[in-house]
């Protein structure tokens, strides 16, 4: 708990002094406008999917279309819903620093450029987290206090009928964003390490990002539930759970991880070619060869084998190294896209660059993380975050097995 | 974002209309679900049980 305090405290500090003094307080220039901040922002709103893949497949797959796995889904619900609602309010935490002047944050809303990618994600992101907002009102109002205010108990039970709306609505949303932020670097016309052909406007980053952050968001709520099991000692969902969240991670990374390919090769013979250049004249200095072999092969591949072969996931060991491998590469395609674009030269009197965040920069970031932690562990303290937890610990009282200690349970 | 703003005078091109009709769409769906819980959560309250039940709804999308 104190280290969760110290880093936000660290976070708060950064931010105070990046507010006060300006964005000199960080090691962003002309050339890196895009620093640690924006590689977190990318990673926490792709692993963040999790909340909306989870929520779509459950409410709206299952309700509609009643398949089997709805059920198994609903069980970690919630929890993803929490995890959304960090990812999603720590970024745009994180983002109000990074635009240097928050005070004139409006005016990508009010003077909205239509045509640009990072107004859609703007207003995506946005929307979405008072989407996510809506979700998590209902789980905050069952709370066994809050729970006996006739007013939002009733409350919480109308917005949480309307859950595949908001799911809808999130699903909506969430798909333009995470495609809107890869078609940013696909639209970099003079950047051909990021630039791509596409489909109509959208560049074939747009669908690789929405299919990468749909394949690492399952991962990343089954490592958070998993942590959580480990450090509360209890079994909160049944193994049944994790192995079908693996099941449909490792299809969808799969898959990923076909097009980054096709993808990576159409780049490698078409755009590089056409700027004039080779392929090796990307991967110089820090930023070798070595980040496309981790990103595609050790980070990509591997973990899909892993979590697509069902004697492999469901071997308790490594279904959850599966899980960190996929983050870990998701992690590694952020950051490659938003810092290895920038570090390359572009004019010829350019050279390659390199860059290190400040220790302000890692506050900001670390703080995120701190505040996650907190937010995600008081949810699961106070809040019914897994309809599970009751029936897989019963507990005797008087010699009597309780299964169901009150725990509210919406529909 | 509204079409007061002055961008929209001389802008009223595809991509506007599609893109702010689509948010305008998005947002309309959401104020109206919140909308809905809120009437609905009153009618409850207030003990109007026959109106309450007829509003209800029911998956996929029935009224009645």
């Amino acid at each position: 708990m104190v280290a969760w305090l110290m880093l936000i405290a660290w976070g708060l500090v950064s931010a105070f002094l990046c507010l006060y003094k300006g964005l000199n307080q960080t090691n962003m220039n002309h050339y890196f406008a895009f620093g640690l901040w924006i590689v977190f922002d990318l990673s926490l709103i792709a692993l963040g999917a999790g909340a909306f893949f989870t929520g779509f497949l459950a409410h709206i797959i299952g309700n509609v279309f009643i398949y089997p796995f709805a059920e198994n889904l609903k069980a970690v619900v919630n929890a993803a819903v929490v995890i959304g609602f960090i990812c999603y309010s720590g970024a745009i935490a994180m983002l109000g620093i990074d635009i240097g002047q928050p005070l004139r944050g409006w005016f990508i809303f009010w003077h909205a450029n239509v045509h640009s990618m990072l107004t859609e994600v703007s207003f995506c992101i946005t929307v979405y987290l008072g989407v996510l907002t809506i979700e998590y009102l209902p789980l905050i109002l069952s709370n066994r206090k809050l729970n006996k205010i006739p007013e939002l108990n009733i409350f919480g039970d109308n917005l949480h009928h309307l859950v595949a709306l908001f799911a809808a609505a999130g699903t909506f949303l969430s798909f333009f964003h995470q495609g809107s932020l890869g078609g940013m670097f696909g639209v970099l016309f003079g950047r051909p390490f990021a630039f791509r052909d596409g489909f109509l406007m959208w560049p074939w980053t747009f669908f690789l990002f929405i299919l990468s952050s749909i394949a690492a968001g399952p991962s990343f709520t089954l490592l958070c539930v998993w942590i959580t099991q480990k450090v509360t000692g209890k079994a909160l969902v049944q193994k049944g759970v994790f192995i079908l969240l693996a099941k449909i991670s490792g299809w969808l990374l799969a898959t990923y991880m076909i097009f980054k390919i096709l993808d990576t090769i159409g780049w490698a013979y078409g755009v590089v070619p056409r700027a004039g250049l080779s392929f090796m004249d990307f991967y110089q200095g820090s930023y070798g060869v070595w980040l496309m072999i981790a990103e595609i092969g050790v980070f990509g591949i591997i973990p899909a084998v892993i979590l697509i072969t069902p004697q492999l996931r469901e071997r308790n060991g490594l279904l959850v190294i599966g899980a960190v491998m996929n983050v870990t590469g998701i992690v590694f395609n952020r950051f490659v896209f938003s810092i290895q674009t920038l570090a390359i030269p572009v004019m010829p009197f350019d050279t390659f660059m390199s860059y290190m965040p400040t220790w302000q920069e890692w506050g900001i970031a670390l703080g995120t993380i701190g505040y996650g932690i907190l937010l995600f562990s008081l949810s699961y303290r106070y809040l019914p975050l897994f309809p599970q937890e009751a029936e897989l610990n019963p507990v005797t009282i008087f010699g009597r097995v309780v299964k169901d200690f009150g725990v509210v349970k919406r529909g | 974002m509204l079409p007061f703003v002055f961008e929209w005078s001389w802008q009223w091109d595809a991509g506007r209309i599609v893109f702010m009709g689509l948010l305008y769409m998005v947002l309309g769906a959401i104020s109206l679900g919140v909308l809905y819980a809120f009437v609905m959560t009153w009618l409850r309250l207030t003990g109007r049980d026959k109106l309450y039940k007829r509003l209800w709804l029911r998956f996929p999308f029935t009224l009645w």
